[in-house]
């Protein structure tokens, strides 16, 4: 088995990911790509530490999972304020801080 | 599951293979469905999906511990507080597809392809190691969850206590933004009375299906004249109560009743 | 004439003097005297209205009794020990630049200083009558007094720098006295011309001086003068065109000279005083003053007689073809100062007689211009000579003092002029055969426009306006005229007696006597003939004939000379519209090019700004786009490098 395809996967993931921040306009589904694109660094970093035989890259895994976790939290936690004052869930619909 | 997952392991080669491709393919389908997905909701389904396909296949790669961690924490805890985040802001609600922001669908599309392909380019440029594996890494503790244990309090302690930190922020940053200052004093329950009996209708509203012969939601209460009201169905339900069955039989029967009619039961048998 | 004394005495000046003692060391009070003046009338503004006046006049002859002072003291003397210096402070210490505040008078500032307070005190005394209907008198008293003050400062001066403070002092009262009717759009023009075309004198003088630091180490004469020998042919020559530069503005020399006739826009006695008798001489006096530095720089010296003798013609064409009576003997002035600049020029053998020339014009021209005054006093300030005729019937003792003066101008024996004019002659033919041609035409054509003038004036027929009630102007006026008609009578032979002032001058100024190549009585009947025979032409054109109310047009001389022959417009042509041309180049270069540049590259920013703002949308997704494009652009380099 060629770990190089879990890398593949990897950035396959990670390119859908990144599609779903830029075409979704509803903040959550955004905000679910982001995970996605998260998720899909975590599998890189989990091949990483099979290929080189160490758990560094598990370990870092778990960090970002953490990281993840509260990020989510405090997005959510936003997403929620805004959609409480303005009725909407749009990223779109937030854009009065520009030129 | 996990031991399911660890004697594919086990299998050699030829099994991790059909795992990856089956996960791969989960995981990939979980990603696209999430991206096309109308609703939130399924959009919340899909990547769930994805996210238990990854912790498959971290469990495949010698990562039990992460793969019960993906599992726990993200399938189980975010995408549940995605979920309940969905259903305070509509579960129903809908996103239109149609692109406001000229060229951002194309020039998203390209870029991630492009990166795809750069990335790609990337991978393929690397020769790897395949003789190493996990295996002397997970052993060398005694097993995975030990191995992972002693380079997070050891080698990773600074920053394993800092994530701490990072939590607890997180955990107030969310609870001040949820908050919601409350600008007048809480009503107590004789101010409340009091506001009812001025508005001019001191009673509750009537419960749904008083009086009525069957109980569903979709059928009028009736006022203490016998009048039936509408006032008592929910109201999406209200304009459009024949769509959800609001019976106007059982109506007519009910104002009968009221009327000090008899009731013929075979007939509401047959109807019920 | 006689042979002189002096024939043996070294050609160049001495420069050493002695500490001042005794009466001496009030020569500060010579300047300080009128500078209080002047701050009092000037800083006391109207209050001192009534009686400023008199104040003026108190501290000019305040000035002149020290000056007599100082002047009888100096006589108690011997010759070769008669100058003195007076330290007041140290002025300026900057490293090896240093420039004491000293003061110096000797035989040449002496006489300077007595023509100074004594004409300026008589013509102070002129103007309390001659102002007495102008509400500014005061003013006017304040600036007079203060240009006695700066003329003082300047030939009191002991080094250059300090000259320099008085030069410029006495071309700011000109410029004030000048304009002193600024309401007259003329006056202020006049001023505003005489400032400027100054200005252009006063950076030759300014060059002068920073050449002779440069050169000498030092600005003081003693410094400077004294070691002239030992500089080099040219610097001296540089330092002699600079210092010639500066005096061809103050003494409307040629090409400076524009500015003089446009000056007799102010009030008469100003023109006596600063444009005829003592301000445009200090030209003179500079020449006269650096003669170390001329002496041995012959190019220099031939410059000055160049410039002196273009001077001598062009101002007696322009007096034939003036119908304006100040404007005629600004033309003169203009005339008589080339005689002084040239002779200044000739060397030791002219020195002498350039002062002695200045002192008699002094005389001779302030008569003629406070007698013009006199006139226009009487006829209500009309200029015009074809609206004059015949005053003598009406003005008796005007008529008698302008022909002390006039016949002191033409040179007739014994006026004044007589003796100072044909030295001059005398020298310049001692020098060279045309120098001399020049100044003895100068002194016909001289002879022909003064007495168009006198004959225009007192003579002929009344062409008075009908409004003109010509009366004899009162004694506060005609005092000092008279004064001064007789000094004009008899200043020249007084001077000129036993060679004093050839001895009283030489110590300072050298001397060398003339040598002529034929016997000099011809010379002086030829030119007194010649000065007759011009006199008789203009008495005949313009005494004898009618004289035409209005201008005839003329030849093409009469125009040209009318014109100021183009001086201005010469000007005009090669430097104001040249000038004009260059600073509205210059603006339009600084406009388009510099402010361009500057301009269009914060346009250009501006712009590019403005459009890069519009990336800043609001949008969180394109900025997300926007990050995908730059982690892909880092890929992307990450891979080029590796591959």
């Amino acid at each position: 088995m060629n770990p190089a395809n879990y890398l593949y996967l990897s950035a396959i993931l990670f390119s859908l990911g990144a599609v779903g921040v830029l075409v979704r306009r509803n903040a959550i589904v955004m905000f679910m790509c982001v995970e996605l694109m998260l998720n899909a660094c975590n599998l890189a970093f989990v091949s990483f530490a099979r290929i080189n035989g160490n758990l560094d890259g598990q370990v870092i895994a778990f960090f970002v999972m953490v990281v993840a976790a509260a990020e989510v939290v405090v997005g959510l936690a936003i997403i929620m304020t805004i959609f409480r004052t303005r009725r909407s869930a749009s990223v779109d619909e937030a854009n009065l801080l520009k030129y | 599951m996990s031991v399911l997952l660890a004697t594919i392991e086990q299998s050699g080669s030829t099994g991790e293979q059909i795992v990856f491709w089956v996960c791969a393919a989960i995981a990939v389908v979980g990603a696209v469905g999430m991206l096309i997905s109308r609703r939130a909701v399924h959009s919340a389904l899909f990547i769930a999906a994805t996210m238990i396909a990854l912790a498959v296949l971290y469990v495949s790669q010698g990562a039990p511990f992460l793969g019960m961690a993906q599992i726990v924490v993200y399938t189980g805890a975010v995408m549940m507080l995605f979920l309940f985040v969905l259903m305070l802001v509509g579960v129903d609600s809908t996103e239109s597809l149609v692109e406001t922001l000229k060229g951002q669908r194309i020039a998203g599309l390209a870029l991630a392809l492009g990166f795809a392909v750069l990335l790609f380019a990337a991978i393929g440029n690397v020769s790897y190691n395949f003789a190493v594996g996990i295996d002397g890494a997970n052993a060398a503790d005694g097993g995975n969850v030990q191995g992972i244990a002693h380079l997070i309090f050891d080698r990773y302690l600074l920053a394993f206590e800092v994530t701490s930190a990072l939590l607890i922020t997180a955990a107030l940053g969310a609870m001040v933004l949820a908050h919601r200052e409350r600008h007048t004093p809480r009503k107590s329950q004789r101010e409340q009375s009091e506001d009812r009996v001025r508005s001019g209708e001191p009673q509750n509203l009537p419960g749904p299906g008083v009086y009525a012969l069957h109980n569903a939601v979709g059928t009028p209460g009736l006022l203490p004249d016998g009048q039936p009201t509408d006032r008592s169905v929910p109201e999406p339900l209200r304009g459009v109560s024949a769509a959800v069955g609001v019976d106007h039989e059982d109506t007519r029967r009910v104002n009968a009743l009221a009327a000090g009619g008899a009731i013929i039961p075979g007939k509401a048998e047959d109807e019920s | 004439m006689s042979p002189f004394s002096g024939a043996l005495a070294p050609a160049a000046g001495e420069i050493s003097a002695n500490v001042a003692h005794g009466t001496f060391t009030q020569m500060w009070l010579l300047i300080a005297l009128p500078l209080a003046g002047a701050a009092i009338l000037l800083l006391l503004g109207r209050r001192t209205n009534t009686w400023g006046h008199w104040v003026g006049v108190l501290m000019s002859a305040g000035s002149f009794a020290i000056a007599v002072s100082i002047f009888l003291a100096m006589r108690q003397e011997s010759g070769g020990n008669r100058a003195f210096t007076q330290h007041l402070f140290q002025w300026i210490s900057v490293g090896s630049f240093q420039v004491p505040f000293d003061l110096r008078i000797d035989q040449l500032s002496m006489v300077f200083v007595l023509l100074i307070t004594g004409v300026g005190t008589l013509i102070h005394i002129y103007s309390v009558g001659y102002m007495s209907h102008d509400h500014e008198r005061r003013r006017f008293f304040g600036y007079l007094n203060l240009f006695v003050a700066a003329m003082l400062l300047l030939v009191l001066a002991d080094n250059y720098l300090l000259l320099y403070v008085g030069w410029e002092g006495v071309g700011l009262a000109s410029y004030l006295l000048i304009g002193f009717w600024f309401y007259k759009e003329t006056a202020a023009v006049a001023a505003k011309k005489a400032f400027v075309v100054n200005r252009v004198g006063d950076v030759g003088l300014s060059i002068a001086v920073m050449l002779m630091f440069v050169t000498f180490g030092s600005v003081t004469f003693e410094g400077v003068l004294g070691s002239a020998p030992k500089a080099s042919q040219t610097s001296l020559t540089l330092i002699g065109l600079a210092l010639l530069l500066a005096a061809c503005g103050k003494s409307a020399q040629f090409p400076l000279q524009s500015w003089l006739l446009d000056a007799m826009e102010g009030p008469t006695p100003v023109s006596a005083l600063i444009h005829a008798a003592t301000m445009v001489t200090a030209g003179v006096y500079l020449i006269a003053r650096s003669n170390a530095i001329f002496n041995a720089a012959p190019t220099a010296q031939t410059a000055v007689i160049v410039i002196g003798a273009i001077t001598l013609i062009m101002g007696a064409i322009i007096g034939c073809a003036k119908d304006d009576i100040k404007k005629a003997l600004a033309g003169s002035t203009m005339s008589q100062i080339g005689y002084m600049v040239l002779a200044a020029g000739l060397g030791p053998i002219g020195y002498v007689f350039a002062i002695f020339h200045l002192l008699t014009h002094g005389f001779f021209k302030a008569t003629m211009f406070l007698g013009a005054g006199s006139v226009m006093h009487g006829m209500n300030d009309q200029v015009n000579m074809r609206r004059f005729g015949a005053l003598r019937t009406v003005m008796v003792l005007t008529t008698i003092t302008f022909f002390a003066g006039y016949l002191a101008i033409l040179g007739i024996p014994p006026f004044a002029g007589f003796y100072s004019k044909d030295k001059i002659i005398e020298s310049a033919f001692a020098h060279s055969t045309l120098v001399g041609l020049v100044t003895l035409v100068g002194a016909a054509i001289t002879a022909f426009y003064m007495t168009r003038l006198v004959a225009m004036t007192f003579l002929g027929r009344a062409r008075w306006p009908d409004d003109a009630h010509p009366h004899e102007s009162p004694a506060m006026m005609m005092v000092p005229v008279s004064i001064l008609a007789v000094l004009s009578a008899v200043s020249g032979f007084l001077l000129i007696h036993d060679n004093w002032i050839v001895n009283w001058l030489e110590p300072v100024v050298g001397f060398e006597e003339p040598v002529l190549g034929f016997n000099v009585n011809i010379l002086q009947y030829g030119t007194l003939a010649l000065v007759l025979v011009s006199a008789a032409l203009g008495y005949v054109l313009y005494a004898r004939r009618p004289v035409p109310e209005v201008a005839p047009v003329g030849s093409f001389l009469t125009q040209a000379a009318r014109a100021d022959l183009y001086g201005d417009e010469v000007n005009e042509a090669v430097f104001m519209r040249p000038g004009q041309y260059l600073t509205r180049l210059l603006v339009w270069f600084d406009n388009r090019v510099v402010d361009g540049a500057v301009n269009g590259t914060a346009a250009l920013i501006g712009g590019l700004s403005g459009r890069a703002r519009r990336t800043q949308n609001g949008f969180a997704r394109s900025y997300a786009l926007t990050m995908l494009g730059g982690a892909a652009l880092v890929i992307a380099a990450l891979v080029l490098v590796r591959l």
